[in-house]
Order: C-alpha cells, then structure tokens, then sequence
C-alpha cells in the first residue's frame, strides 16, 4: 500500500526513546563504579528508585491513559533518583524521592516535556529536606574504608569513622564554620586531618605531582552518592553523548568552566586567604557537580533551547553552585543551583531568540 | 580524471542546517539515458510557479514537436509546449504529484521524420538580449530545480537595479537526486556556455558555480572546462549541508549575501539559476528549443535499475519507473523530487513536469517511531537554517494561535524540513507549518 505524508521524508533516526537509552547506557559506567565501591546495596537503592519510578509512571499512564512507559524517560529518572541516594540511605527515601519525582515533578504539569524542573532533582531534594540527617550520611567506599580505621582524629570537629562519613565537601564545609580550617585550602585540611588516600592515588601523586586527594577525587575513591564519586566515567559518559549529538557542548562546558574560574578567583575567601587562591581543577571532582554538569544540567525539558540560552542557563548554575558551595550551609549545592536555573529557564528563553536569517540591519550593499 | 588540489577551507552558510545520507551512489555513475516514446503523455498546464497556462488545444487536435499547446496566462506564467508530434486524444483534469490539479492535454504520440531534432551548429552570437529574453519567455524555460519560477521574469532586471552575482547552482543538495550531477559530468560546455547567454541578459559583474563537495569529481571538470573555455567564471567547492541548494543557503554560503526576508535575489543584486535550467538556456538559444523534456533521477531501495533520464514533459511515472528496470518489490512511499522537500503521490499515472527532478520509490524498513509530546530538545532551533524556534511554531499552531505564529514569522519558513528531520520526538512540524502558513492567511 503505498502512502502519502506529508514531507521531509526521512528522519535522522533519533527518537525520544533512542536518546533516553543513550543516556543510560551513558550512565552505566558510573552507576557499576557506584556498585563496586558500596556494594550490593547500591544496586538495591537504584534498582528501587527505577521500579518505584517506572510503577509512579504507569498508574499515572493509567489514569491519563497516555502509554508512556516505552519511552524510556520513567527508567532515566529513576536511574538518577538512584544514584543521587547514598548507599546506605533507608530504602523508603529513594521510593518517596522517585514518586515525588515522577508523580509530582513530572505529571502534575503534564507529563514528559511539559515539567519546569528537573524530576530526578526535585526527587532529590524533596528528600533531602525531609530527611536531612538520613540524606547527609554517606558511606566511605570499600577502597577507602580499610584505612579509614587508621584515622584518628582528636581535634577534628568532623569525624572520619569507617561507617559512615559526611562528604569532603561538607567535611571542609564543617571546618571552615568552627574557624580549623583558617589558612589553608581544602586539600590542605584534608591532609592536615589524615583523611585516608588511597596507596594508588599516593603513587601517581608521585609520578604526576597532582595532589593525592584530587587523583581519588578523579578517579572515585571518595564518599558520596552511588552515581557521583568517579568523574573519570561520568566524563567518559557525557563525551559519549556529545559525540551521539545528544547533548551539546555548551552546558558542561560553560557549567564547569564557570564553577573553576569563580572559585579559583573567590574560593579562597572562607578560608582566609583572599582572592585568587581557591583550587581550580579539584572542586570540578567532587560532589555532584560532574553528573550534575553532564547529565541534570543538560536535561531536555528543563534548559533552554537555544545555544546562547544554554550558555547563560550553564553560567548561572555555575555561579550559584559557587555561591552554594563556597558561602551556603546546605550540602545541595548543585542540585539546588540547576534547579534554579531551570526556574529561570522559560525566561531565558522568552528573550533569547536565535538571530533570524535575512533581518540583517547593516545595508547588504 | 584530474589530479585533485587541495582546497584550502569549503565555504558553507553557517546557521542550522542538517547532514542526511545523501545516497546519491545508487544512481550516480548511470548516464543519462533517453527513454523510449511513451505511449501516452499527460502535459499539464500548470507546470511552472504562478499562474496555470492557457490551454490552446482541444481533443482531436493535432500537435507538432515543439509547438505551443499552452500559453503563459499572467506575467508570473510560462508557455508550455508539445514534447512530441501526435494528437491530443483527451482534454481532462489531472492531479499532480504536489497535489495540484489542473487541465491536462493527454496526447498520443506519433513520432514522424519531419520533427526537429534540435541539434546542428549552435549559433546565438548575433543575438542581443532583449531578443534572448523575449527568447527565453518563448520557450517556456522556469526553473528547473523545483520552484519552477519563470525564467524571463527571473532574468528581467528592472531599470535602475545591477547585478552582482550570477549563482549557478549546481549542489543538489538533496539525497539521491543525481540528475544535476550528470548533467555537470557529461556537458559541462553546454552549462558554461549557458551562463554566458544568461550573463549576456542580465550582466553580471561576477558568475559563480557552487558545487557541493561530495561532488568533487563535478567541481574539477567545470574547473577545467572553465580553464579550456576561458570564462570568467568561478567555481566554488561548498562544504555538504542540507539545505544549501536554497538560493537564500547558496548566496550566503558563495557570496556571504543574505536575501532580507520576504525578498527576491535580485534585492541583493544576485540571480540564482539551477544548472539544469541554464543547460536549457544553452539549448533555447543555441537551437531554438522549447523547454520540454528534462532529466529525471529514478531511485530508491524499490527500483531496480535506478538511473538518470531524459524524458519528454508528461512522462507518466510507471513509464519511467519500467525505464529503470521496474519495481523490485511494492514500495511505501512514491515521492517527486527528493526525500527532504519532496511530495509524496499515489498515482503511478502521475505525469511528470518541468520541475520533477527525481522520482524515488522508497521501501522503510524500520517502523517508524512513536511520536512523543515536544522534549525541548532544541535540535529543531539549532536546525533551522532561518533562525526561527519550530518548537514554540508549532504549538502555536496545535493550539490554533495562526495570527501569533505568523507574527513569529511563520511566512519565513521555506519547509525545508530540518526541523522535522532532527526532531527526535517526530513531531509532523512541516505539515503544521504548511496547514498554519494556510490558515494563517486566511484569518487575516
């Protein structure tokens, strides 16, 4: 039978599902670095996040009976509702985080494309709030834990135990407020306070002379969240989706760029020793910010469409991840700066217009 | 053929743009053959952009190769000639393959000696331009690359306006059309020659050929003839992007000019001539002939022999398809012209005209995707070679807001389809744009 459309006729093959997909499998690396490093558990935590995500997505299918499970987006935010969770996290938080996400976030403005915030963040920090002492509790991965038992620190207000630990982050954050960290970087107080390396990271140090503390960072030897610790394969993920033309460069890049730049000229000031002298390529390692970066900053729905929107969009997250993480108190520094940006977003997009063709003012002549 | 130069950067236009596979190898090494007389040739009226011709023959009429069936009814119109001697069995309506319907002369052929063949010594030197224009109106010659705009009026300069620039475009840019490119391959004198008679009418301080560069063997064979010939003319190699051979893309990507909206080339002192139509230029003025075959690229994963031929105007589509071979199995889609910008038909009867520049007959094998609610993806804006934002467009028009689309300058969007080609959540944007553009008129 022969039919008639109307045109292009072809298609580049990409589909909402196929990018969905892409965008996983682009997340997997980290996800099984997340596994490894905090064992069954984390599987437990994701693989509870996506069935409460996708469950969340089809009863709400039901009632508005659009069938929207195949397209992947259900399984993606709850695939990152899971590896934002600590590993440890009680198993009811990641499924409270992922229905908020999918039912609240995503379907009371209508479902996929039509949410002004990111779900899968939302998710997170609905949780966070909720549960903040449950939500700041992080594991020390299985590399660092054997020596953390090593550690002992009298005078640290923080406490570094084999069990459970804050973030480095939140560890230098705790510090700088109690006045012991005062003069030095965060490196330097990490040092000063015996937070266990890895004998790996001590090697490279050696050979490369880049910290030790920022080659764990890289690499995925620190505490934090199942799908955040390794930057290394959450690089390798967002390259990967740049080169599917997935996503484009502008977001990461001007994110990341902003962040270390800001924070190497203003970093320095909570600890007293003034501008210019914030680290400039460790902060980029840790926390969410590489996930943050490449896989929430990014997301479709929530960023604008245009390239010099995406610019301004990635530069705001950037200042105010900076803002959040140098001068707030919460831990949610990058979850909370993209969601303001995507706040922001529809503005963005109101006044950033693409340059039209043949609306030149100059006379052609 | 020729030893290949480096080239030191392609020149392309900058904004949006998308890079389908251009397929072009099915066809691309088949020259161009003459397929034999049809039984039967369907010549429609309305060939040409503007309005239908009037129809100077009736049923039981007999016709002559070359003579004029159809007379240009307005300014913006074109004469229409027999491509063959016979009698005119039918007068009736037919549907094109764009879905216009018109009056048609059905007419039966019957080839005889007496017919002129068109061919012996080319002589067009003692001619001045206006005769080449008034020339060129005669012959019923339109554009040939698919707008189908009338030749003499794109070549009227008025009074008190230059041109610049004379583009020949010969980038076919889109996939698996390959008819240009024979062309190019096999006479490229009759091409330069062409340009020269045009360039005689319209006096242009420059001519340019922009070649795009999955062409390269095309680009070095219209350097070197331009070398023997010794014309003043410039071949410029361009970087393959879909949509380039829009004359707004290939003015900006070949002289950096950019056509102001609503505007005609000649706004920015620039006249923009396919090469197929310039080839038929050459022809007129060097053996007097009427615009009335061309040639037609049949492809497709359906046909068997897909190729390049030259048929009379009126060539009904299942005769071109048995020229190549037929059908190999029952395909999805019949489309005229290419798969980006092309409409798709369902009649095999469909005549073809002076714009058809391809047949395709294409088989999908893969289902096509579900279409999802718009993602905000982008990919659209980042595509659209005139800047506008297809994604707010077309919820403009979903929710029947036509007067606000056409204040976001809906009338701008050529449907080149580069929206709709990268959009991953297959949203039929073109086809509502084509119903807003409709409806946003009419509200007015």
């Amino acid at each position: 039978m022969i039919k008639v459309s109307c045109s292009p006729h072809f298609h580049s093959k990409q589909s909402t599902a196929s990018i969905m997909y892409l965008v996983i499998a682009a997340l997997c690396p980290s996800l099984i670095w997340g596994i490894i490093s905090f064992g069954m558990r984390a599987l437990l935590v994701v693989a509870v996040s996506i069935a409460a995500s996708v469950l969340a997505e089809y009863l709400l299918g039901l009632v508005s009976k659009e069938n929207t499970l195949s397209d992947g987006t259900a399984i993606l935010t709850g695939l990152l509702v899971g590896m934002n969770m600590s590993a440890s996290v009680p198993i009811a938080i990641p499924v409270i985080a992922s229905f908020f996400a999918i039912a609240v976030v995503k379907w009371t403005f209508g479902g996929l494309g039509c949410n002004w915030m990111n779900p899968a963040l939302g998710g997170r920090v609905f949780v966070f709030f909720s549960f903040s002492s449950a939500m700041s509790k992080f594991d020390l991965p299985k590399q660092l834990a054997s020596l953390a038992s090593t550690v002992t620190s009298a005078t640290s207000s923080a406490s570094v135990d084999a069990v459970t630990t804050a973030t480095t982050l939140s560890f230098a954050k705790t510090a700088i407020s109690s006045g012991e960290a005062i003069g030095m970087n965060s490196l330097q107080y990490l040092e000063s306070q015996n937070y266990p390396v890895t004998q790996f990271a001590l090697n490279l140090s050696e050979k490369l002379g880049i910290n030790a503390y920022t080659i764990d960072a890289f690499f995925g030897n620190m505490s934090g969240c199942i799908g955040e610790t390794s930057s290394l394969l959450l690089l390798a993920g967002g390259i990967l989706l740049i080169c599917k033309k997935v996503i484009t460069w502008h977001i990461p890049v001007v994110y990341l760029t902003s962040y270390a730049i800001l924070n190497w000229i203003f970093g320095g000031i909570p600890y007293g020793t003034g501008a210019f002298s914030g680290l400039l390529i460790d902060p980029l390692f840790r926390g969410g910010l590489m996930l943050g970066a490449f896989f929430m900053a990014t997301d479709y729905v929530t960023s604008p469409i245009t390239y010099k929107g995406q610019v301004i969009f990635a530069f705001g997250c950037g200042f105010f991840t900076f803002l959040f993480r140098s001068f707030g108190s919460l831990a949610e520094a990058v979850s909370l700066a993209i969601i303001l940006m995507n706040i922001v977003t529809p503005t963005i997009d109101r006044f950033v217009k693409p340059r039209k063709f043949g609306y030149v003012k100059e006379a052609t002549k | 053929m020729f030893k290949e130069e480096r080239m030191p950067r392609y020149l392309t236009f900058q904004k949006g743009g998308v890079h389908p596979d251009d397929m072009k190898s099915l066809s691309k090494d088949s020259p161009i053959k003459r397929i034999e007389m049809p039984s039967e040739l369907i010549v429609s009226m309305s060939q040409h952009l503007g309005a239908p011709a009037k129809c100077l023959k009736q049923k039981g009429d007999s016709v002559k190769k070359g003579e004029l069936i159809g007379e240009a009814s307005s300014f913006i119109s074109a004469n229409i000639h027999s491509p063959v001697t016979g009698t005119v069995t039918d007068v009736r309506k037919v549907t094109l393959a764009n879905s216009v319907c018109c009056d048609a002369l059905v007419i039966s052929p019957a080839p005889s000696e007496e017919d002129p063949s068109y061919d012996g010594p080319a002589d067009y030197s003692s001619k001045t331009p206006e005769e080449l224009l008034a020339m060129v109106k005669d012959l019923g010659l339109v554009g040939m690359g698919g707008a189908t705009f009338p030749m003499n009026v794109k070549l009227s300069v008025p009074i008190g306006k230059t041109v610049d620039f004379l583009v020949l475009n010969g980038v076919e840019c889109e996939p698996y059309l390959t008819a240009d490119y024979r062309l190019m391959m096999e006479k490229p004198e009759n091409i330069l020659k062409g340009a020269m008679i045009i360039a005689q009418i319209v006096k242009p301080k420059q001519i340019k050929i922009g070649i795009e560069a999955n062409k390269m063997d095309a680009v070095l064979l219209m350097k070197h003839t331009v070398e023997k010939l010794g014309f003043p003319i410039e071949v410029v190699p361009l970087k393959m992007k879909y949509p380039q051979g829009d004359e707004k893309q290939l003015l900006k990507a070949t002289t950096g000019r950019e056509i102001p909206s609503g505007k005609l080339p000649l706004d920015i002192g620039s006249i923009v001539c396919n090469v197929g139509t310039v080839n038929a230029t050459y022809e007129a003025a060097a053996f007097g002939k009427p615009l009335m075959e061309r040639i037609v690229t049949v492809s497709g994963n359906c046909i068997k022999n897909p190729g390049n031929f030259l048929a009379p105007i009126g060539t009904k589509v299942s005769d071109l398809i048995a020229a190549a071979g037929g059908l190999s199995e029952e395909p999805d889609k019949l489309i005229s012209g290419g798969p980006m910008m092309g409409f798709a038909f369902w009649d095999m009867d469909t005549p073809i005209a002076k714009g058809t520049s391809g047949i395709l007959a294409l088989k999908f094998n893969e289902k096509p995707a579900k279409q999802t609610h718009c993602i905000h993806c982008g990919k659209c804006v980042a595509a659209c070679p005139i800047g506008l934002e297809p994604t707010r467009l077309y919820n403009l028009i979903d929710h029947g807001r036509y007067a606000e689309a056409m204040a976001s300058d809906l009338m701008d969007c050529k449907e080149c389809g580069c929206c709709a080609f990268s959009c991953p959540a297959h949203l039929p944007l073109v086809q509502a744009f084509k119903t807003g553009k409709k409806l946003g008129r009419v509200k007015k």
